[in-house]
């Protein structure tokens, strides 16, 4: 069995609860205080230290047979997609992130050593960098200055050291039984978790139901032949997937190599050519 | 707000957020469901997703309106002609539900020939007196609950309501015993002085043109919205309406809700499944905070305060002025005498009219706008400020903090360092010349104590101490007791009358706990059990309100919330079972456990629900009894076919199919014939701060709100060319107030103060988004980070009249992680005359790119000359003074 | 299903992993933000640490779910931000002191003590009033039932009547 997200778009009021669940949980700091003027969204992007990110996308339509204009707000939360074939997990030289048991893409912290290739290989941009700082037990724990915040800044905390940071799927809570922090607190159940065979097919019936009601409603990581796979969290869309910051065809870093390797024999090949003519010449 | 109070009979949410997945439409008006209220707003979205039509009505398109079937825009402060609008398109098109409005509504009452519209005097009702002022009265009115009628002038000028009574006929008493006067009804509505015809008349010209004309609306989503909720009315379906702040923060304020309140009774929706007025609280406890209320006019139970204007020298007269004749608020006397013996214990006794004369009498509005207004003039010596920033968003805010460097003493209780606590080196002020002796107590917060809230439909909810308080913090009871208990040690030798209530005051609330009890901390159950009440002789909890007695045998705190502590091993707010509906078993919902009001309407007059689908309470015929999934709020075994008795008194005097039983006649009213100041029937006055002069009557303003004309309170007035826009308030998603800014989870999301800009404005002002802006009224100016977004759009008004509106959120000071300046800075004072409450959500403005001037002492800071200023801080003006333009 | 090069290695810490609450006290409470009134449960170790904040999934009304305000409520109690000792400021002095609650509350006292003697006014227009403007107090709206009611009867008894709350703003 593996498990997963489902995020009916839909039914997000962008109310980003996921965001704040997420960071308590998981003791994570804030990503400072910027002031963006990109609609409601001011943490912009997920990051080694925001593993769910709502994205805000506006847009007004004028109809010529309406005297007042079409507002249409979509808001999403985006995650990491927990990719059947992951970029990052392919690319981990240490073995740090791995497949567990429910099916997620997990990376272990103790073990990641901050050599940061697992970044570049994420088609969705997920995977990111971030300071780590010793806790008991040399536990490593995630920078939580988050609670220091009586400077009114970020107050400076030494670092031991850089670590890849993405959503964990909530593992510890999976291994207790719990469902992961974002979809439990998510109002309006825009976020929904569990088996993915499950949510797929509850997430085809909601396609139907919506486009009963004349919703141009589809899935996004569900049938497509990418090489990335289905994703572990996918997601009912009412627009481009651009609108929702997503890549409307993610694509492996490794679906490359296989080309990389056919030039690569055939300029061998073609030496080896040239060299045998040139020996046989002597 | 009485504006159901007086509609319906209890100022509480008439239903409870669950149900409103029963329903078949939900009107938000006034109200940012999805951002303020998100986990509610989950209901909606189950209403939605059965095929509700959801609708949102509001100047900006928000987060609730992305997530609504329409979105439908208004220009703020122009509910009441939407509203109005709709009702007038009911009551033409006869698409009210006529047996509801016949039976459970005064629609068929007759007023009296005296009575005169606005219609026929330009704005005004009849019984205005010219001359004499409003607002500074003290007159204890309903604030939430109480539905009170006293048929008297408003204290200090203002309406006489006398010709706003309704006619009343001789019939023979029910004993037979001679006659008694009865209100004269005709059940056909045809009778041309009845309220419905009264009502018909009054909207008449409130039109879909009109709409389109003031509001802005187009006409096509107007007429979407009558036919939704039309249409989603009626035996087989109902529709809901929530509002918030976006209708109480307006000089009419009141009256929007009433408007509501009419067009519910009018489509049958009240105390019914899917149905019903759903007031969307801001904050944890303020239906808890107006229940058992620290609110100056306000007792516990919705007892108002004594005061002289009315005479209330001595308890009896106290009891004359307040109890009713008929309907619940009969029994009056047995809260107000169980209240003082809670508050006074043994030494309050039937001799001595149980220490009535220990409460200190009104004289005067003691609201929070005029005590700011008396302490800038000096007449507030020491100021406690607990769990609240005045600083930050308090109305005119400079003057507010002006005024606080008044004080010789102020006492801040909170987590954080507060605005307000550090009023004294704020930017721009001097603490070398401010006198004020300051004290900071830390607080402890909610994990960290014992306490109960009351959520916005009226449930108490326990919450249980989690964890010790950080370093020396304390729970506010904690204060308060300790405070008590040295004030005791302070007069314990004094032999003055005056300090007889400190030295008779029970205090006895120390904790169960050995541990809790050395650190001084109160217990709460203990307070609680004393709200319930209890018998005096035995000191036995009381099961309910209806156990309280007027002979002194029982004692009471708040008889409302009689029933929570039922015997000393319960408490109700504790309990945490629920169901799949009603969920009696989860916290307890005033009164008497009730999730619904008034829900004797979800049947027919014969007792039988309206229809299988909205079925809720009901008469059982065979167990002679009203049954059904919520407690009936009814007599329990009074049969639906139980006449009224004419002559009776208390609930006697209404039939078995009167189901509103805090009114004095029973029923739901349309026509409100005294209570409210400026009206019976809500009339569209433009707000104080305006663009353009009210195109339905000459009168301009609400003609009894409240003003204070003095050089540190400035107006923008109408139609001023300097201040071309129309600002709007309100809170975000991601924030409360201080308390959320200095967490950095939530500081990140929205870090700053921004001004949402519609684009045209912002090519017209050269404002780009995400630079800076300034925003000016007269009062003061503040500068936010521009957001231009599409979402905000100008509106058309009439003569093609185009207008833009601001908007801004109310989350911000300068003190947090998230900061900026507090849109408190650009709110004049200004009063609803009925609750005292400001006008912030429409306001006029201007803008222009760059930052502020860095703040210096200005004309706010100073004194005002001796001629502006009034005793105890009262209004110095009301609204008819102003001169509105002419049509 | 892995098509990277290494086998699925987990870490001691990794096959250790659990949730931080498990087998810690779930406290029942209530959010303190707006009023819908969602509970919550906060969960304590046993050395009276608070671990984590989240929703009670029993609530009818929440259902365990949260806002961000109610999600971040953890922050709102452990945060280095918070004042946690009684401060006072004398008149005139620019910075805020470190006092003993006990010194603070006797202060207090006497201040109000005072206060009142000196504003109290007995009768107004040949009228009883037996009230003082000269102390006035303001609530917010997270001030619990308790709290108001313990507050509007000492205020009251005292003759203070400018009393007021959020529900008001």
């Amino acid at each position: 069995m593996s498990t997963g997200f489902f995020t009916d778009t839909t039914l997000c009021i962008g109310c980003k609860a996921c965001e704040v669940a997420c960071k308590q949980w998981n003791e994570l700091p804030s990503d400072g205080f910027e002031f963006t003027g990109e609609s409601y969204d001011n943490t912009t992007e997920l990051s080694a230290t925001t593993w769910r990110h709502v994205s805000f996308s506006e847009k007004v339509e004028r109809k010529p047979e309406l005297p007042y204009p079409q507002t249409r707000w979509l808001m999403s939360s985006d995650v990491c997609k927990h990719c059947t074939h992951a970029g990052c997990l392919e690319a981990c030289p240490t073995g740090a992130i791995i497949r567990n048991e429910f099916g997620n893409v997990y990376i272990q912290p103790d073990v990641c050593n901050g050599c940061g290739y697992c970044v570049p290989a994420c088609p969705f941009g997920v995977v990111d960098l971030m300071q780590m700082v010793g806790g008991k037990d040399g536990d490593p724990k995630y920078n939580t200055n988050v609670l220091r915040a009586d400077r009114m800044e970020h107050t400076a905390v030494q670092a031991i050291g850089g670590i890849a940071g993405k959503c964990t799927l909530c593992y510890d809570r999976q291994r207790s039984d719990l469902e992961p922090a974002c979809s439990k607190a998510c109002p309006t159940e825009s976020i929904q978790f569990g088996d993915l065979d499950e949510l797929r097919e509850r997430a085809r019936k909601r396609v139907e139901q919506l486009q009963g009601r004349q919703v141009q409603a589809r899935l996004y990581g569900v049938d497509e032949n990418w090489s990335v796979g289905t994703l572990g969290a996918f997601f009912l869309l009412t627009d481009a997937p651009a609108e929702y910051d997503l890549p409307e065809r993610p694509v492996l870093p490794s679906t490359h190599q296989p080309a990389a390797y056919a030039s690569a024999a055939v300029a061998a090949t073609a030496l080896f050519l040239i060299g045998s003519l040139i020996f046989t010449r002597s | 707000m009485p504006g159901l109070g007086t509609s319906f009979g209890r100022g509480g949410a008439t239903t409870f957020v669950q149900d409103l997945k029963n329903s078949d439409c939900i009107l938000i008006e006034g109200s940012n469901f999805a951002e303020c209220h998100p986990v509610a707003f989950r209901f909606v979205m189950q209403a939605k997703e059965r095929g509700a039509k959801i609708i949102h009505v509001d100047p900006r398109f928000t987060r609730t309106s992305a997530l609504a079937d329409t979105y439908v825009p208004i220009r703020s402060g122009t509910d009441i002609v939407f509203l109005g609008a709709i009702i007038n398109w009911v009551l033409r098109n006869e698409r009210y539900f006529k047996e509801y409005v016949q039976h459970y509504t005064n629609a068929s009452s007759i007023l009296t020939e005296e009575f005169r519209d606005t219609e026929d005097l330009e704005g005004l009702f009849s019984g205005f007196n010219e001359s004499a002022r409003s607002g500074g009265g003290g007159s204890a009115q309903s604030h939430e609950g109480a539905s009170q009628s006293r048929g008297e002038a408003a204290p200090g000028g203002g309406y006489d309501t006398q010709s706003w009574q309704f006619e009343e006929e001789e019939v023979p008493r029910f004993d037979g015993t001679g006659t008694a006067s009865v209100v004269r009804r005709d059940p056909s509505l045809q009778h041309e002085r009845c309220v419905f015809q009264v009502l018909r008349r009054h909207f008449a010209r409130y039109d879909a043109q009109m709409v389109q004309d003031v509001c802005g609306t187009p006409r096509a989503l107007f007429e979407e919205v009558c036919e939704a909720l039309a249409s989603n009315s009626g035996r087989e379906r109902t529709a809901a309406i929530a509002y918030a702040v976006g209708w109480t923060q307006h000089t009419v304020g009141v009256q929007y809700i009433r408007t509501a309140a009419i067009l519910q009774l009018l489509l049958g929706n009240v105390g019914r499944p899917g149905g019903g007025i759903m007031a969307l609280r801001g904050h944890a406890n303020i239906q808890g905070a107006t229940d058992i209320p620290t609110l100056y006019d306000l007792l516990p139970g919705y007892l108002p305060m004594p005061a002289i204007q009315r005479d209330e020298q001595d308890l009896a007269s106290y009891l004359k002025s307040n109890a009713k004749p008929t309907g619940w608020w009969a029994n009056l006397p047995k809260y107000m005498v169980s209240l003082l013996k809670a508050f006074y214990g043994d030494a309050a006794t039937k001799e001595n009219g149980y220490c009535f004369d220990y409460l200190p009498q009104l004289t005067g509005d003691h609201s929070m706008i005029p005590t700011q207004v008396a302490m800038k003039d000096g007449e507030v010596k020491g100021y406690f400020v607990i769990g609240q920033n005045p600083a930050a968003s308090g109305l005119n805010a400079e003057l507010g903090r002006a005024a606080m460097e008044r004080l010789e003493w102020m006492v801040n209780l909170d987590s954080y360092e507060t605005d307000t606590a550090s009023f004294w080196r704020r930017e721009g002020a001097d603490p070398a010349k401010i006198p004020t002796e300051c004290f900071f107590i830390p607080a402890a917060t909610v994990l960290e104590k014992d306490g109960t809230l009351t959520n916005t439909n009226r449930l108490l909810q326990f919450h249980e101490k989690a964890v010790e308080p950080a370093g020396a913090s304390r729970s506010d009871l904690s204060f308060i007791y300790q405070l008590g208990l040295r004030l005791k040690e302070c007069y314990k030798t004094s032999t003055d009358p005056k300090d007889r209530p400190i030295l008779d005051m029970t205090w006895a609330y120390a904790h169960e706990d050995e541990r809790e009890r050395s650190r001084g901390e109160p217990s709460a159950l203990a307070v609680m059990q004393e709200i319930n009440g209890y018998r005096v002789s035995s000191g036995e909890q009381v099961s309910g309100f209806t156990e309280l007695q007027e002979d002194g045998s029982t004692a009471c705190g708040g008889w409302i919330y009689s029933g929570v502590c039922p015997d000393k091993q319960t408490h109700r707010a504790r309990n945490r079972e629920a169901d799949d509906y009603t969920s009696p078993d989860w916290g307890f919902s005033w009164p008497a456990n009730r999730r619904m009001l008034y829900n004797r309407a979800s049947a027919d007059p014969a007792g039988k629900p309206w229809s299988e689908a909205k079925k809720y309470v009901w008469w059982d015929e065979r167990g002679q009894e009203w049954t059904g999934y919520d407690v009936p709020d009814f007599p329990l075994t009074k049969a639906p076919d139980t006449p009224a008795k004419p002559g009776a008194t208390g609930m006697d005097a209404h039939s078995g199919s009167d189901p509103f039983i805090m009114q004095l006649d029973g029923r739901g009213a349309i026509f409100v014939s005294s209570t409210l100041k400026d009206g019976p029937l809500p009339t569209h006055y433009e707000p104080l701060n305006s663009l353009v002069p009210n195109a339905l009557y000459k009168q301009q303003h609400n003609p009894v709100m409240c003003e204070w004309k003095r050089r540190d309170n400035p107006y923008n007035g109408v139609a001023n060319e300097d201040y071309p826009y129309i600002l709007t308030t309100y809170r975000l998603t991601e924030h409360s107030g201080i308390m959320t800014k200095y967490v950095p989870w939530l500081a990140e999301l929205q870090p700053a103060l921004f001004a949402e800009i519609d684009p045209e404005l912002a090519v017209a002002r050269n404002l780009k988004n995400g630079d800076w802006v300034t925003i000016r009224t007269a009062v003061g100016e503040i500068e936010a980070r521009a957001l231009v977004s599409g979402r905000i759009q100008p509106l058309r008004l009439a003569k093609g009249r185009w207008v833009h509106q601001i908007g801004l959120p109310y989350n911000y000071a300068p003190l947090g992680l998230a900061h900026g300046d507090s849109s408190g800075d650009l709110v004049p004072l200004v009063m609803d005359p009925n609750v005292s409450i400001h006008e912030a959500k429409t306001l006029t403005c201007n803008i222009r790119a760059g930052r502020r001037n860095k703040r210096k002492r200005s004309h706010v800071d100073e004194d005002v000359p001796a001629a502006q200023r009034s005793q105890e801080g009262a209004p110095t003006a009301h609204g008819r003074d102003f001169p509105g333009p002419q049509r | 299903m892995r098509i990277g090069a290494l086998p699925n290695v987990t870490s001691q810490r990794t096959d250790n992993l659990r949730a931080r609450t498990r087998g810690a006290k779930a406290v029942p409470s209530i959010c303190c933000y707006c009023a819908v009134g969602c509970a919550t449960l906060a969960h304590v170790d046993d050395g009276g640490k608070l671990l984590n904040v989240e929703g009670d999934p029993e609530s009818p009304i929440s259902g365990g779910h949260l806002c961000p305000k109610g999600a971040a409520l953890f922050g709102l109690t452990v945060n280095t931000a918070r004042w946690t000792t009684v401060k006072y400021r004398a008149p005139y002095a620019e910075r805020w002191e470190e006092r003993p609650l006990e010194w603070a509350m006797d202060r207090i006292a006497g201040l109000v003590k005072e206060t009142r003697e000196r504003t109290f006014v007995k009768e107004r227009d040949g009228k009883r009033v037996n009230h003082t403007l000269g102390i006035a107090s303001l609530g917010g709206a997270t001030f619990g039932i308790e709290e108001n009611y313990l507050l509007g009867k000492l205020m009251r008894s005292l003759g203070v009547v400018s009393i007021e709350n959020q529900a008001r703003i």
